[in-house]
């Protein structure tokens, strides 16, 4: 399996060589990095050839990783239903390269493309109709990245002079909370203050009931 | 019972002095005792809770919940309630999940909608106050923003046995505190 991966993937390197730039094989799952331009060609391929025939886009998403400099990737899953296989193809982005749209060669990826706008700001050249499909009519910003606030910047309420619902500048009446997640279950090792004692009287009962069943 | 006539008689009493007279210790009499309309209201507020109809509002995981209580085991028809898909026809409007930013003008407008006396029942965490989704940035907190809510049933999500305790001290309240016109 492994190996048959592996070869699915030098097979799509050396079929592809100036769009696709790597395949690598981890955790049983083959994944394909391309460059952007090329990234409806690559599709095209895996659909159509027929060692591949990845019939299926199974999903479009988005992934942010603040610390690297092309911030975004975009993750392409597709499904072999004839070959029973898997593979994911990977594009690097940012804020203003636009990814050209895949929806020419898969007609379902116009939403989810909408989807990666919408939450990750990542625009799609090409795309019918790219506009915001999840979040609020007229808002500001998107949600996934992860320099977004977790509060976001407003909050609504019903106005009762303007007889409407009106948006307002968010304000928490109780500030958000930050956990330790050192429970005294796992990971904290020092000794909570009091626990010496309940030892000590853990050994005394048991000696207690040691006394209890010899009488 | 009745109102008694003063003069005995079957005969109409004549317009002037005497009958105003008549008229002013008859109402004089109702307005001391109150008896009248008393029992107005207690009869409008009995038959408000006999047919108490929910608008249909499931946001969320807490509509499952709400359709246990209309099936079988809690059958909410055997107290008259039966949901309703138009807010025309309502009387109250049971908010089960989450309201979020996108729903809450529709939701509004819902509400706006319903004929008076209308109710509200705040179902869930979600939308008694946001609940888990208190900090989102596209969660309403609390659907309390936004419309006058009656009654909070507290649950995440409330069995449909909290939801049923919720409309019957609903219904309480409409007894206890039901006036003509809200």
């Amino acid at each position: 399996m492994d190996l048959a991966l592996k070869d699915l993937g030098e097979y799509i390197t050396g079929q592809l060589p100036d769009d696709v730039t790597g395949a690598t094989v981890s955790l049983d799952e083959l994944m394909v990095s391309a460059k952007v331009e090329g990234i409806a060609r690559v599709l095209a391929f895996l659909r159509d050839d027929v060692n591949c025939r990845f019939k299926q886009l199974v999903d479009v998403c988005g992934v942010d990783y603040p610390e690297r400099v092309p911030r975004f990737e975009v993750v392409y899953n597709l499904l072999s239903l004839i070959n029973n296989n898997r593979v994911r193809v990977m594009v690097v982005t940012d804020e203003d390269t636009p990814v050209p749209t895949v929806t020419g060669v898969f007609s379902s990826a116009n939403w989810w493309e909408r989807e990666a706008w919408d939450l990750f700001g990542i625009s799609f050249s090409g795309h019918p109709d790219l506009r915001r499909i999840l979040t609020d009519y007229g808002f500001d910003g998107h949600p996934l990245r992860k320099d977004f606030p977790l509060t976001g910047y407003v909050e609504i309420r019903y106005d009762d002079e303007k007889k409407r619902v009106v948006y307002e500048p968010v304000k928490l009446t109780q500030e958000f909370r930050g956990f330790d997640f050192l429970s005294p279950w796992e990971g904290l090792q020092a000794v909570l203050p009091g626990d010496e004692k309940a030892e000590g009287a853990e050994d005394e009962n048991a000696d207690g009931a040691a006394a209890e069943g010899d009488s | 019972m009745g109102v008694e006539t003063t003069s005995g008689s079957a005969k109409p009493v004549p317009t002037g002095p005497e009958q105003d007279a008549l008229l002013k210790h008859i109402t004089g009499e109702l307005h001391d005792k109150g008896f009248v309309v008393a029992n107005i209201d207690k009869l409008v507020n009995w038959t408000r809770t006999g047919s108490l109809w929910p608008m249909t509002f499931g946001l969320a995981c807490c509509a499952v919940e709400m359709i246990h209580a209309y099936m079988p085991r809690y059958d909410l028809d055997r107290f008259g309630v039966v949901p309703r898909p138009s807010p025309r026809q309502s009387d109250v409007i049971i908010v089960a999940g989450t309201l979020t930013n996108k729903m809450a003008p529709a939701f509004r407008k819902i509400y706006d909608q319903m004929a008076e006396p209308r109710y509200v029942i705040s179902m869930g965490s979600c939308a008694n106050g946001g609940g888990y989704y208190h900090y989102s940035y596209s969660v309403v907190r609390g659907c309390d923003r936004v419309v006058p809510v009656d009654v909070y049933v507290p649950g995440c999500p409330p069995t449909a046995e909290a939801l049923l305790y919720g409309i019957l001290q609903l219904k309480k309240k409409i007894n206890r505190t039901g006036v003509l016109w809200r």
